[in-house]
């Protein structure tokens, strides 16, 4: 059975430009729209990085400010200054 | 040139570790007198990994930022009078299962953490204990704010905390967390860390407070997906502790698997007063239980498992029951309270022919051929003035304390009965997973405080119903009963006709 690591956020101002860097740097990322939320699939691994999001913001950017519009996620989680990961794999 | 910054696992060791000490006056054995007696062995604590680096001074920053966002929004959901926007006012219904069953949970694991991460001599699940035992209190915090606005305006709500530790139904999730916190450590956070959190929360809080937000509450989804912001943090503890356990030693997976079967099925019980709350509580659906049963355990649990086989850990057992189960539970639970609409705290009513066919074509195997039939004859039974009422009080499952309402598997038109003998008395269960919860721990479940035993003892105020009712707090007529024709009802409908007026 495939292993989606996955990551659903809210539907706000604050969290779509870190949606729209997971779809460009996820090829394969599967998009759930539900009433004010995305849930995010990937198979076996999905990447937030820092550098994508800063380059939609216009402004630096911690990878933990991910805390502040996360609702849930799947996989086992490697955070990091630059990238804010989950996967499957080891 | 100044000196670099640290970098994050960096910091994150050195505002974590070595904050411990060896005790000198007293033994370590008699500072933590309750990591042992569950039979789990730890080797070597330090092991312990964190995968959120979260450090103290971030996690004030962070938690105070979402409750200046939650607070904003509470404020401004009130100023507005947000209460008279809602989709329709049978919602509110959810909310009023959701503060009478669900916030006193969230004060329960804040408690359990706390005691939780004082009795673990680690520091990494110190720190993180005592990090979800604040989030728990600030969810319980926050949900009292948000509801008790609804408060002001509709019925069932203001005697939650009384309700809680009285009422029958909500001796179910009640039950739930003390079985949690009258167990070991390392059993309550399999429980609650693991089982909970990482396999069944998803289920409550991503598609119902999706719901809320589709059906126009927008205080509810706002502390949802705040409160739910935190659990992505509690899911990321509940798979760290199983990791843990089950590298520290071989002799600790027996012990874990246990655990695991029995919070699985545990959980997946109380949550089937989810499952009725999606699937005939919100008047504008998401997605049925089913759908949302594949997407968070048959796929995500799925992937976990897989994950986790490489220990030897396997799925729950009855994990394919319970599957089979999301076809049927959302509806006999609904049946149930219909039935006894009079004894409930919330109001109920029969599916609209639209929703009817909303719940044909999501559960096409079982609605028009199990459950459409009964609430079209219940129907035509108000129709002719003979609404039913059961009023025998039904015989309890001893390990959930559910009604024993549940069919056989494979069989929905056979209602599920077992039952075990203990110290020369007959204990009675919903299912084989509740019967091997009690059979492995008899000493433990024969205690059970089970509400109809309760008032057949004489100890709920009297022996009629009305007695009772009014040791629960809960106001006839007021509280309880069909929506149709409840306070709540002529409220919103004067709402309605007020907002017509201003329309000319």
């Amino acid at each position: 059975m495939a292993q989606f690591a996955s990551l659903t956020l809210q539907q706000t101002d604050a969290a779509r430009p870190i949606i729209e860097a997971i779809i460009a740097d996820n090829p394969g990322v599967r998009v759930l729209n539900m009433p004010g939320a995305v849930k995010l699939d990937c198979d076996g691994k999905l990447t937030v990085n820092r550098a994508s999001v800063e380059q939609r913001i216009g402004r630096t950017w911690d990878p933990q400010e991910i805390h502040l519009v996360l609702i849930s996620m799947a996989g086992n989680l490697d955070e990091d200054d630059d990238h804010f990961t989950i996967a499957w794999r080891h | 040139m100044s000196a670099r910054k640290l970098g994050l696992k960096q910091r994150y060791a050195l505002m974590t570790r070595g904050l411990d000490w060896e005790t000198t006056y007293q033994p370590m054995e008699e500072v933590y007198p309750y990591d042992r007696f569950e039979g789990i062995k730890i080797r070597d604590w330090s092991e312990w990994e964190d995968p959120f680096r979260l450090t103290m001074d971030s996690y004030w920053k962070f938690q105070a930022e979402k409750e200046r966002k939650l607070y904003a929004v509470l404020d401004s959901f009130a100023q507005s009078n947000g209460q008279t926007g809602i989709s329709d006012p049978r919602y509110i219904n959810a909310i009023k299962l959701f503060i009478t069953g669900v916030s006193p949970l969230e004060y329960q694991a804040h408690r359990g953490f706390a005691f939780t991460g004082r009795h673990l001599r680690g520091v990494g699940p110190r720190v993180a204990a005592q990090m979800q035992s604040l989030d728990e209190l600030r969810h319980a915090q926050t949900q009292i704010h948000t509801i008790s606005h609804y408060n002001k305006f509709f019925n069932g709500m203001a005697e939650w905390p009384h309700m809680h530790d009285r009422v029958w139904y909500l001796s179910v999730p009640k039950s739930f967390f003390d079985d949690a916190r009258t167990a070991g450590p390392f059993e309550f956070m399999i429980a609650i860390g693991f089982a909970f959190e990482y396999v069944l929360t998803n289920l409550l809080f991503v598609p119902f407070m999706s719901g809320a937000a589709y059906n126009g509450d927008l205080a509810t989804v706002t502390f949802g997906f705040s409160a739910q912001s935190d659990e992505s943090r509690h899911m990321t503890l509940g798979i760290e502790v199983i990791k843990f356990l089950l590298e520290q030693h071989p002799d600790n997976l027996p012990i874990v698997q246990k655990w695991v079967d029995k919070w699985f099925w545990r959980g997946h019980r109380v949550l089937g007063l989810v499952a009725m709350m999606m699937d005939y509580m919100l008047p504008k659906k998401v997605m049925s239980w089913k759908e949302a049963w594949e997407i968070y355990f048959t796929e995500a649990g799925g992937a976990l498992f897989q994950d986790l086989a490489r220990y030897g850990l396997r799925p729950p057992k009855y994990a394919d029951v319970a599957t089979a189960e999301a076809e049927h539970i959302s509806h006999q639970n609904w049946c149930t309270f219909y039935q006894y609409t009079h004894a409930a705290a919330f109001h109920t009513w029969l599916p609209t022919a639209q929703e009817m066919d909303w719940l044909s074509e999501k559960y096409p195997n079982t609605f028009d051929k199990y459950y459409r039939p009964r609430y079209e004859m219940w129907a035509q039974m108000e129709k002719d003035g003979h609404r039913f009422y059961n009023m025998a009080l039904p015989q309890l499952c001893t390990t959930c304390q559910i009604p024993m309402v549940y069919t056989e598997p494979g069989d929905p038109t056979t209602i599920a009965f077992r039952q075990s003998m203990y110290k020369n008395e007959r204990y009675h269960f919903c299912s084989d997973g509740c019967k091997d919860i009690f059979d492995a721990e008899p000493e433990k479940f024969a205690q059970s405080w089970l509400p109809v035993h309760q008032i057949f003892q004489g100890n709920c105020g009297g022996a009629t119903v009305p007695d009772v009712l009014d040791w629960y707090k809960l106001k006839v007529g007021e509280d309880n009963l069909d929506f149709g024709q409840s306070p709540d009802r002529k409220t919103w409908d004067e709402w309605q006709a007020s907002k017509s007026r201003l329309a000319g």
